[in-house]
């Protein structure tokens, strides 16, 4: 039997030839894209600010005081004297960078009953140098003309990340 | 208009090109294009291999991650750079065949159908290919898999599924603990898992997978893998320092493109992008579905449970039954219609399916009711006693192969679901019959629509498969033809050759065919010399 157009036992120097160059090729595509070209992430003027917080806002209303008859009304094991309100504000968060407004968001409470923590998490590419940062914070609906506010200059260099972040414990708004 | 379908028809054709051009330097057995699934197959066991040496050496804590890597340049002949080396060009090679495998399997038409389950499985691959790719940078704590771990973060932070941002675990140093690498083990190693698990199903349907390319081409992508190792070494990036973004990072696009992707987009843009591609590729199968192909059927009383049916599916789609008749260790085989492809690989294995049998209806063990056997016997029969020529040629070919030869006066064109339909004994039939010669023509080389149907019509010709073509067959009246689409001329040379040799004066012949009672149709010599009797 004759059998045509199979592989061939021994190759042809030409179709050696062709191998080398195909696995070069093959060898040079993995080699170029697995380095080149370089990423810049940010250019080599540029820094980062991230502002992010996990902050439970204020309630939205104040504890009310149960009556007699409402209380009556319920189970035995559930007679408080107040019912308060599960929903927490959204927080508002406003960042100025350099006079200008770069950031102002409101995060909303998590859960359901909107009665769990608000969270951010942005990320914000300014120019590097010398910035005049105001940050102002607001947890709670009822008060939000009396916002939080914390005033910085900063020296950012290229690439550096500052951290705006909430924490009570360290008196508020932090910039690290 | 370019409709979806000719784009693929369009497509279809290049890549055909683009394999005869490998052909000619591989030869189409070892050639990569056609083994894109099993040298996928191979960077996936280069990095496992190669990662659980890795695995041993990891500091996995936030301060030793990146000297025990960094380290790794400092062992002997140079076999920690080699190792690193390897495990990241794996996974650049595991991305590129399994893009070029998906490409491949839709040009050719493979989403459809019976190999559906296949397609799908596979789509849920790239997933996790992805997943574990991305994830290994993260555990080279350094200022790319810082880069990676940040970007992947906020890029899961567009989803509203969690209420505390995942990018807040990278937000300053103290942020980032010992523990979190637990997770990086999880989302690189433990993916790589389910990827291992999730292949084992991509799998299922088929019989015999190629879970490693032959030897030469294996030891040829090691070999190119390890040479890149240590000419274009992977080094790491400066520690990673959440409290400054690295300015230049020598990204690897192939497996971390998605990143650079969200800075230049959003990542809304990229998530909706994902999933309208994921929701194509899982579509695909359901868009249009071909008319299904009948179906292999078992004839009980022919099938003598000899199992060789069961051997040779491509699908995995026969299974051996007690058979009825209930007689001690004799078995029936049975199809399961949802993986059979409906190639007749089957009936060309079966040993009743032998043309020589003395019955007017051949029925054969197992057969395709789209072309029987007996069909086929009897238009073979009606085409030799109908020529006139002084030596009429017979060709067997597959439909999915080269398009049959343009008409001549000695030659008879039989159309196959697959070359591998063909019981050998035709060959032998068709030349005892009044055949001069017989060409048999199948896909090339791993080109089979139906993965083995090549293999085994060559084997079986060549008498190193059962069933096996009878060694006193002339060798010199047989032409095995390996010719995919576009290869009609080596169809016509095989002719031509045959041809050639056939008119020589005293080549080898087989007695001509004694006619059994009860067949009916006369052979070319009967016609000619009265019907023997």
């Amino acid at each position: 039997m004759t059998t045509a157009a199979r592989s061939p036992d021994r190759l042809s120097p030409r179709a050696w030839a062709g191998q080398v160059l195909l696995y070069a090729l093959f060898a040079l595509v993995i080699a170029v894209f697995s380095h080149w070209p370089a990423y810049h992430p940010i250019a080599a003027d540029q820094a980062v600010i991230k502002v992010s917080f996990t902050h439970a806002g204020k309630l939205v209303g104040d504890c009310q005081p149960l009556s007699e008859a409402e209380r009556a009304r319920l189970p035995p094991n559930m007679r408080t004297t107040m019912r308060c309100p599960r929903e927490r504000s959204p927080v508002l968060v406003e960042v100025d960078v350099g006079g200008v407004n770069v950031l102002n968001r409101s995060a909303p409470p998590s859960g359901l009953s909107k009665d769990g923590a608000s969270a951010l998490y942005q990320r914000l590419v300014v120019p590097a140098g010398e910035q005049r940062i105001v940050v102002r914070f607001s947890d709670d609906v009822r008060a939000r003309d009396k916002a939080e506010q914390r005033e910085a200059t900063v020296a950012l260099a290229p690439g550096q990340v500052l951290v705006i972040d909430y924490d009570a414990e360290k008196g508020g708004i932090t910039l690290q | 208009m370019l409709s979806p379908s000719n784009v693929r028809q369009l497509g279809l054709t290049g890549w055909r090109a683009t394999e005869r051009l490998f052909d000619s330097a591989f030869g189409s057995r070892l050639n990569p294009l056609r083994h894109l699934g099993a040298i996928g197959m191979l960077a996936f066991w280069l990095l496992a291999a190669t990662g659980t040496v890795l695995y041993a050496v990891l500091d996995t804590s936030l301060a030793g991650a990146w000297k025990s890597i960094d380290g790794l340049e400092q062992l002997p002949l140079g076999t920690g750079r080699l190792l690193r080396g390897v495990h990241r060009y794996a996974a650049d090679v595991l991305v590129i065949v399994m893009v070029l495998h998906l490409l491949r399997e839709w040009l050719h038409g493979h989403a459809l159908g019976f190999r559906r389950f296949s397609w799908l499985t596979g789509v849920v691959l790239i997933g996790f290919v992805f997943a574990s790719a991305i994830g290994g940078f993260w555990l080279n704590w350094d200022a790319l898999g810082q880069y990676s771990a940040i970007a992947t973060a906020e890029w899961l932070d567009a989803l509203p599924l969690l209420a505390v941002p995942v990018a807040r675990n990278f937000l300053e140093a103290g942020a980032v603990s010992d523990r979190l690498f637990s997770l990086f083990i999880f989302v690189h190693i433990g993916v790589a898992l389910l990827l291992m698990f999730a292949l084992w199903f991509h799998i299922q349907r088929i019989s015999r997978p190629a879970v490693l390319p032959p030897r030469p081409l294996a030891a040829g992508v090691v070999g190119v893998l390890a040479l890149l190792a240590l000419a274009w070494p992977i080094t790491s990036h400066a520690p990673a320092d959440p409290a400054v973004i690295a300015p230049v990072l020598r990204l690897d696009w192939i497996l971390l493109f998605l990143h650079p992707l969200v800075d230049a987009t959003s990542a809304a843009f990229v998530w909706a992008l994902v999933a309208a591609v994921a929701l194509l590729l899982g579509a695909l199968p359901f868009l249009a579905q071909p008319a299904r192909a009948p179906t292999a059927v078992v004839d009980p009383a022919n099938c003598n449970g000899c199992r060789r049916c069961l051997a040779d599916c491509p699908y995995a789609a026969i299974s051996m039954l007690p058979h009825p008749a209930r007689r001690i260790g004799r078995e029936l085989a049975q199809v399961n219609t949802d993986l059979c492809a409906g190639c007749g690989i089957c009936a060309g294995a079966c040993p009743s399916s032998t043309p020589f049998r003395s019955m007017a209806q051949l029925v054969t063990g197992i057969d395709m009711p789209q072309l029987t056997i007996s069909d086929l016997r009897g238009r073979l029969r009606r085409a030799l006693a109908a020529s006139s020529a002084e030596h009429p040629l017979v060709v067997f070919g597959c439909d999915h192969g080269a398009r049959g030869p343009a008409p001549a006066a000695d030659v008879s064109v039989f159309s196959l679901l697959c070359a591998g339909q063909l019981p050998p004994s035709f060959v032998e039939y068709a030349l005892r019959d009044g055949a001069a010669g017989v060409v048999v023509t199948t896909c090339r080389e791993n080109g089979c629509e139906f993965r083995l149907g090549e293999r085994w019509t060559a084997d079986r010709l060549h008498g190193v498969r059962e069933p096996r073509l009878r060694a006193g067959v002339p060798a010199e009246r047989l032409e095995l033809v390996a010719a995919g689409p576009g290869d009609e001329s080596l169809v016509a040379a095989a002719i031509e050759r045959l041809r050639d040799r056939v008119r020589q004066p005293g080549s080898a012949s087989l007695p001509r065919l004694r006619r059994w009672p009860g067949t009916t149709a006369l052979t070319r010599h009967e016609q000619t010399h009265g019907k023997l009797t």
